[in-house]
């Protein structure tokens, strides 16, 4: 029997007030097994306060080929950033 | 270690030219090729070798070090070894996630490795006979494996970039720990000197191996430094360790085994005696101290926790049957 041992995603807080991060994938049976190699496999030397594992089956992606239709409209938004907009100095920061 | 993963990689591709062209150019523009950007099949090819291959060292690498950790002089000294070895582990699991998002399977891997197909560094080959051993271990074969990584940071492919930099920030650690033994049995009776002499002795030649042959003129290797998967030829990254090297073997009081070793005061290196390429390809190949002892541990290990694999897996599904049935039993 060779059934595949599913894959996870594993996402990991350094500390409180940051994000969890993608920290890399592993290989478990269940959610329990797939916590547990995460704290061995990701956080040896105090990397983590928290750890999520997500079913690396059930994330949905873009397509990179997409890429461009995606993304490339907003870089020509530019009147979305502060910089677009003239404010004289004598105004001060803004 | 692992520039030996690109012996033998054929990057041979059959895209066409506009196609390799433009990859060429994000490479060169330093862009990181992530898993599912276009990429010339030659460069998926070899790069899963490669690192399933790095993948397959780490592993095996538990071994020699391992038959070290019930005999560790000091509890000090085991707690580290055990870390150490623990570490080796987890970067074969780093690297493994890494070829994987290149569309091959860990169960693949596996088999490529338990039936000789996949190789792993030439140095594991080599037997830990006595404790001595286990410090040069740390201070030659990790010191060898640091320069072969840091390079590997700036990889070309997005995830073994990640992985190596991962690895790197842990393996300083190991070389540093392996040093330190070293030291000690340097400073200690006759008896502990001649031990950590022995080791160095022994293992110095195949550390050097570890870069694996000058690659001269090879097509394989230009293609991989164009490619940016390896950033330096393999005599550059040994001729970088050697430089290192010497100067901490001088501080321990230690003789590097190499009659021929000389300082080139032109090329601002050292230069060394050739290497016994013989012995290099004969332990490649599967003739060396260790090989079918190294394949046949791991071999067992793995059929004899099939059970386990399977326990989990079963365990997961009773689980999910018996929630979806409380499911509809609720509904």
């Amino acid at each position: 029997m060779t059934e595949t041992t599913p894959l996870w995603e594993v996402f990991i807080r350094a500390r409180n007030g940051l994000n969890h991060k993608h920290a890399g994938s592993l290989h478990a049976a269940d959610a329990e097994l797939a916590l547990q190699a995460a704290r061995d496999v990701y956080t040896r030397r105090g990397e983590g306060q928290s750890i999520w594992v997500v079913r690396s089956s059930d994330i949905v992606a873009s397509d990179p080929q997409d890429k461009d239709m995606m993304f490339e409209p907003t870089a020509t938004k530019i009147y979305r950033h502060p910089t677009f907009y003239e404010i004289p100095d004598e105004v001060g920061n803004m | 270690m692992y520039s030996q993963g690109l012996i033998g990689a054929d990057g041979r591709t059959d895209e066409d030219e506009a196609f390799l062209a433009a990859f060429q150019e994000r490479i060169d523009a330093e862009m990181k090729i992530e898993p599912n950007d276009p990429m010339p099949e030659g460069y998926r090819k070899t790069l899963v070798r490669q690192i399933s291959q790095h993948a397959h060292s780490e592993v095996i690498g538990m071994q020699p070090e391992g038959n070290w950790i019930t005999r560790a002089p000091t509890l000090r000294r085991k707690a580290a070894l055990l870390a150490k070895v623990q570490d080796e582990g987890g970067h074969g699991l780093y690297l493994y996630s890494a070829a994987e998002t290149l569309g091959v399977s860990r169960e693949e891997m596996t088999d490529q490795l338990l039936s000789g197909a996949a190789k792993y560094s030439s140095i594991f080959n080599y037997p830990t006979l006595t404790w001595g051993d286990i410090g040069a271990i740390g201070w030659l074969v990790d010191g060898a494996a640091i320069m072969n990584q840091i390079p590997l940071c700036r990889c070309s492919f997005g995830p073994y970039a990640r992985a190596m930099i991962r690895v790197c920030k842990e393996e300083s650690f190991h070389q540093r720990q392996g040093y330190e033994i070293m030291m000690t049995l340097a400073r200690g009776s006759d008896e502990q000197k001649a031990m950590a002499q022995d080791a160095l002795d022994r293992y110095w030649w195949p550390s050097l191996m570890m870069f694996g042959p000058s690659e001269g003129s090879s097509v394989h290797s230009s293609q991989s430094m164009a490619w940016k998967i390896k950033r330096f030829t393999n005599d550059e990254l040994r001729d970088k360790f050697i430089n290192a090297t010497v100067p901490q073997a001088e501080y321990l009081g230690l003789t590097v085994p190499d009659p021929d070793l000389k300082w080139n005061e032109e090329r601002q290196s050292y230069d060394h005696g050739e290497i016994d390429w013989d012995e290099f390809w004969r332990v490649v190949k599967g003739d060396g101290p260790c090989n079918r002892e190294r394949l046949r541990n791991r071999t067992r290990v793995h059929e004899e926790g099939a059970w386990v694999r399977e326990a989990a897996l079963a365990h997961a599904e009773k689980r999910r049957e018996r929630a979806e049935a409380a499911k509809i039993a609720a509904e």
